[in-house]
């Protein structure tokens, strides 16, 4: 595959610099940005490549989390078995709610209410069930130790999520290059049409949320790991949601590095206000809001739709030129 | 066995919430059932109207019901600004877009709510506040019973607007058919805008009748915006009597829902109705099959 020494390069220079980064500032930004980016590749998989916006992908998040709390805290699990679990327990409930939606064909506005609609009631389920611990919450002890997935230093973290981060930019170049990634595709720009050539969308549709949940479980269960807290309202409620959709439509729907950059762009943006303004509550998701609004507005295809139009304009500049000059 | 005597005054209740949400859920089918402009700002609109009318009422000294007119007006002229400024702007033709540009200037609102408010739940005081009405069994507050009043009055209203006015068969010529609608000499664009201003003027209704028996703060738009598209959809996209039906019967499901479930998990009940909708019967109570 064409992507994959970027990729790889990728992947590497990021290992490096974790190495090499020592200062408590940056691979703070380094982590949360990665996992911002984990969150918005998620998106990026159901919402970009499949056409089907999810307003409620704090669904998965949210389950995720909690099976990797409550697998720790209830059951006595070690961490990293549990972050399996949560992976798989998200992508079920992503196969679970996909069957359902898309089985009765909703799409559009209506899927997009119906994923906020689940994400409410687990979220009231959440509150009301004895295992999650209520609207109290639950903490996950604090034991230090590779082998319970505690970093005593966050370069581990780092290390962690950008293994998740790689692992989704692997499945969005298989998704732009494979058969089922054509078929998904084909669904996106006309169901109908798709269709009429064979591929079945409810499939299709099936497995690209069921991709999408496990990834953002993973998402769920790092942030139990990394603030070893969880409660009805940061599982379920909107704001994992939007960060995920935010970052997405900004870097660009439906592109490999997209999420990526748009997650790293707003965190960058977020940074750079909270050190002007200081922490004030609510900051950080007016300056998501409006950079929605205006990416919406003035550039539909995103960050990395600009950079397509620079490549193709480089192009169009190198033919001019004729081959013989460059 | 349930007695009449718990059960009634519960339906009582949710009635009356239902009418606004009945209220709110009109203005939502004006814009989302009739003309497909799907604004999930509508929550976050509810809440503007309600700081405005907190502010009216706080800082100024007008009574809520007195700053009915300031605050409608207000609304409108938001909302007008809303849909030609940005919403009309940003959609490219396409619905998707419109969603996400709705979703973002919600979250804008919602937030800057919480930068100038903080997140305090506010409330205001009232010589009426606390006055209950018997009926039956039932004690019902006074201002739950004008809201029931007032909703009830405004949904004519806005009936009356849209079926016997000019600009009302201009909103219907352009939900049925735009380009037809352009060629007789219709400005698209201002219906659109209008359409988007009156949906908006019923949620400063809404606010003034809402807030001397309710609460503000920055997250209490978010709790109306899936009530009122579970009401938009329950009753059928772009049927009026049905929105002003699906309004009260979720009024009185919640109402009923929180008395046998219990305060937190009763919640459920609209958000179960809203899925079971879509999932069975998507064209609604009241609407065709699309």
């Amino acid at each position: 595959m064409r992507d994959l020494p970027a990729i790889a390069v990728f992947a590497l220079a990021t290992g490096a610099m974790t190495w090499v980064v020592d200062s408590g500032v940056w691979l703070n930004f380094m982590m949360m940005a990665l996992y911002a980016a984990l969150l918005a590749q998620s998106w990026n998989i159901l919402g970009g490549f499949g056409g089907q916006f999810s307003f409620g992908h704090a669904l998965f998040f949210g389950t995720g989390a909690y099976v990797q709390a409550i697998a720790q805290v209830n059951f006595d699990i070690n961490a990293w078995v549990a972050l399996g679990a949560a992976v798989l327990g998200a992508a079920a409930v992503g196969a679970a709610v996909g069957a359902l939606t898309f089985r009765y064909g909703l799409k559009g506005s209506y899927f997009a209410l119906v994923t906020l609609a689940f994400a409410e009631v687990f979220r009231i389920l959440a509150v009301s069930v004895g295992f999650t611990g209520g609207g109290v919450g639950m903490m996950v002890p604090l034991k230090e130790s590779i082998a319970n997935l505690q970093f005593s230093s966050r370069k581990g973290y780092v290390l962690l999520i950008l293994g998740f981060v790689v692992a989704a930019l692997l499945v969005m170049a298989w998704l732009r290059h494979s058969r089922f990634g054509a078929r998904l595709q084909a669904v996106r720009d006309n169901e109908d049409a798709a269709r009429a050539v064979g591929v079945d969308p409810w499939a299709v549709k099936l497995g690209a949320i069921t991709l999408s949940g496990a990834f953002m479980g993973a998402g769920g269960a790092f942030y139990v790991q990394v603030f070893q807290y969880i409660d009805p309202g940061i599982a379920y409620g909107p704001s994992s949601s939007v960060e995920a959709l935010v970052a997405a439509i900004v870097g660009g729907m439906g592109t490999l590095w997209g999420p990526l950059l748009g997650a790293v762009v707003l965190h960058a943006l977020a940074d750079f206000t909270r050190n002007l303004f200081g922490t004030l509550p609510g900051l950080n998701l007016v300056i998501y809001g409006s950079v929605l609004v205006l990416i919406v507005m003035f550039m539909p295809r995103g960050l990395a739709g600009l950079a397509g139009q620079g490549v193709s304009l480089a192009h169009f500049w190198r033919s001019r030129r004729g081959p013989g000059s460059a | 066995m349930l007695e009449f005597g718990i059960l009634f005054p519960s339906v009582l209740n949710g009635l009356t919430t239902g009418a606004v949400y009945a209220l709110v859920a009109l203005g939502l089918t004006l814009i989302y059932g009739v003309l497909h402009i799907i604004n999930f700002a509508h929550g976050a609109a509810l809440m503007v109207a309600l700081y405005a009318v907190y502010l009216l009422k706080t800082q100024v000294g007008i009574d809520p019901y007195l700053a009915l007119p300031i605050v409608v007006a207000g609304m409108f002229v938001l909302g007008y600004a809303l849909q030609r400024g940005i919403v009309n702007r940003a959609s490219h033709g396409k619905d998707e877009n419109i969603l996400l540009v709705t979703l973002g200037l919600a979250i804008v609102l919602e937030n800057l709510a919480l930068l100038v408010f903080k997140s305090d739940t506010r409330t205001i005081d009232t010589a009426y506040t606390l006055t209950t009405v018997p009926i039956g069994p039932a004690m019902i507050s006074a201002p739950k019973l004008v809201a029931f009043a007032g909703a009830l009055l405004a949904s004519m209203v806005l009936l009356w607007i849209v079926t016997r006015t000019d600009l009302g068969r201009a909103i219907r010529a352009v939900a049925k058919e735009k380009q037809g609608a352009k060629l007789m000499g219709i400005d698209v664009d201002h219906v659109y805008a209008m359409s988007f201003g009156i949906g908006l003027a019923c949620l400063g209704a809404a606010a003034c009748f809402l807030l001397p028996a309710y609460y503000v703060n920055p997250q209490v738009g978010s709790g109306f915006v899936l009530v009122a598209f579970t009401i938009v959809v329950l009753g059928g996209m772009g049927s009026f009597a049905g929105a002003l039906v699906g309004g009260l019967a979720v009024g009185v499901v919640e109402s009923l829902c929180g008395l046998f479930l219990g305060e937190s998990l009763g919640q459920i009940g609209v958000f179960a109705i809203f899925i079971a909708v879509l999932l069975f019967r998507p064209q609604g109570l009241f609407g065709a099959r699309v």
